[in-house]
């Protein structure tokens, strides 16, 4: 199945993020596809690359970057809803990239199933 | 399926509109998917219908009110916008009391309209 997930809440703060990658971990290993993960809302500060965790926590931002990596997933973060929260190119983490909302709703038009995480 | 493909997107608004930002960045999705031309539904349900609250005054919090958004929609050919029963008569709210046109329906009504629908986005 082809799936989309949109992400509507910040790292650490909420458990939508976490969930939203365990589910795109689990999706993947069961053989499904993930057309795009996009960060909307607070969601965009899953982007940034400035992250800097404590070392015994999970780097949230990281975790995203190298499942990007590693299966060619299409991370893309809301123009608007980024510059809002001064998430620009120049401190977007690795495997991101910054679009408009009409990728949100390609997404909800090309897969099987949209997915959302949030409040 | 072709990225020019209509889908019935509908989009379940959940929030009251100030507070925080989901209302305002729910609408913006709204108006991006009509622009795509999808069949798109609204749905105010919880304090959700707060949205729709005629005469909103945001001057003293200094945050833009944007409820006349909602009476342009019509604009964008989104025309079918629901309100669950229930919420407004827990909130002591009438038709009267929102700024646009919608249906009042009760919450099965509803379950059985998201049912339908490919793609709903809760915000």
């Amino acid at each position: 199945m082809k799936l989309g997930i949109l992400v509507n809440e910040g790292p650490y703060q909420h458990q939508a993020s976490d969930s939203a990658y365990l589910f795109c971990r689990a999706a993947l290993a069961k053989g499904h596809e993930i057309h795009r993960v996009f960060f909307y809302h607070d969601g965009v500060n899953n982007s940034t690359r400035l992250t800097e965790p404590p070392q015994d926590d999970r780097n949230i931002v990281a975790r995203w970057s190298k499942l990007a990596a590693e299966h060619g997933v299409d991370l893309v973060v809301c123009v608007a809803a980024a510059l809002r929260r001064g998430i620009k190119d120049e401190n977007l983490a690795p495997g991101f990239r910054i679009s408009g909302l009409g990728q949100l709703v390609e997404t909800g038009i090309q897969s099987d199933r949209l997915v959302v995480f949030g409040d | 399926m072709s990225e020019g493909s209509r889908k019935k997107f509908m989009f379940v608004n959940r929030k009251a509109p100030y507070g925080t930002v989901y209302a305002l960045e729910s609408l913006e999705v709204v108006l991006i998917s009509a622009a795509f031309e999808q069949d798109v539904s609204l749905v105010f349900v919880d304090d959700g219908v707060y949205q729709l609250k005629k005469g909103q005054q945001t001057k003293g919090i200094e945050t833009k009110n944007f409820s006349p958004t909602y009476r342009a929609l019509e604009g964008y050919d989104v025309e079918k916008l629901y309100v669950e029963r229930e919420s407004l008569e827990a909130r002591g709210l009438t038709e009267d009391d929102l700024i646009v046109d919608v249906s009042v329906l009760p919450a099965g009504e509803l379950g059985k309209l998201m049912d339908e629908q490919d793609v709903v986005l809760s915000f």
